[in-house]
């Protein structure tokens, strides 16, 4: 394979993280004290998330080994509240940086599972059960509580018009 | 055949995520840029007491921000003792957790451009609703 077509087979996201390093590498010469504090973040995030991709890990094989796309079809495209009900929880329960569970999505939606319901569940991580008390001791439980009721709520009706949206553009 | 093996199932979920390792990557690298250099008083010192702009502000920086839902919880109480009002607060805080800019090229990359940009769209102008709704039900109930 010739370099130009080993260039054109690399995907986008390779040059993303190119043009990002390139960045870094500008910065460290122009700026020592932005270089050093960003990877500093770097460093705390990177730390953060690698017990996340261990769970996604285990998530991803679990779901490769149970969820088959006759599960999908007997849970997800049932319709009723069934199914939004168990995305709402999932959402909820699932935990790290939002982009952590793009490829389990990724591979949930060639499953089956329709758009909406991956909108739903995207939506309902923002709904963070371990950081309520906190959340709480900021901004009192009858906000807290409201707020975590109506986000609930807009998750479905984000979900009902994406699906709409989705179906139309198709 | 109908079932995966274990050892099939893992290397799939393997292949799945090396395939989003550059965007992961880059992501977390963007996010650590963006943090060292927006310092942290500039999220207080643009609002303007404009109640409809504000929520519109608080939106905007909830969505260009990324990290975790502490830094924003953190920020929001500092919002509020600063005299920015709950609805834009809100917005911010909702948007934080629901919009990623930042994370719209892993997200397009991986799911697909058209339902990435839907999505944010959507839960950006959702963030500013669900901040209107929640402080209108807030004060008909205290």
């Amino acid at each position: 394979m010739k370099f130009k077509d080993k260039l054109k087979s690399l995907s986008g996201s390779w040059y993303f993280l190119g043009i990002i390093i390139l960045t870094y590498i500008l910065i460290s010469i122009f700026s020592q004290e932005i270089y050093l504090k960003s990877l500093d973040f770097f460093t705390q995030i990177i730390y953060k998330i690698i017990p996340i991709f261990i769970l996604v890990f285990v998530l991803m094989t679990l779901s490769n080994y149970f969820i088959t796309p006759k599960f999908i079809m007997k849970h997800l495209r049932d319709k009723g509240i069934k199914k939004w009900f168990f995305i709402i929880i999932g959402g909820i329960l699932s935990s790290g940086p939002i982009y952590m569970w793009y490829p389990l999505l990724a591979d949930l939606k060639h499953r089956g599972l329709s758009y909406g319901l991956i909108a739903c569940f995207l939506y309902n991580r923002a709904i963070k059960i371990p950081l309520l008390p906190l959340a709480i001791i900021y901004f009192s439980w009858q906000y807290i509580f409201i707020l975590t009721i109506v986000m609930i709520f807009m998750s479905v009706i984000q979900g009902i018009l994406i699906n709409k949206i989705m179906e139309v553009k198709k | 055949m109908e079932n995966n093996t274990i050892k099939q199932s893992s290397q799939k979920a393997i292949k799945g995520l090396w395939n989003a390792f550059p965007m992961i990557l880059g992501t977390v690298l963007l996010v650590s840029l963006i943090s060292a250099i927006i310092p942290k008083s500039f999220y207080i010192t643009i609002f303007s007491k404009n109640l409809f702009l504000d929520s519109l502000i608080g939106g905007l920086i909830g969505s260009i921000s990324a990290g975790n839902p502490i830094t924003s919880y953190i920020f929001g109480g500092e919002m509020l003792s600063q005299g920015v009002g709950l609805i834009a607060v809100t917005a911010f805080l909702v948007s934080w957790v629901t919009v990623g800019i930042i994370q719209l090229p892993a997200e397009s990359a991986i799911l697909g451009k058209k339902f990435a940009i839907l999505r944010n769209i959507t839960a950006f102008i959702f963030s500013i609703i669900v901040a209107i709704i929640t402080v209108l039900i807030l004060e008909v109930m205290i």
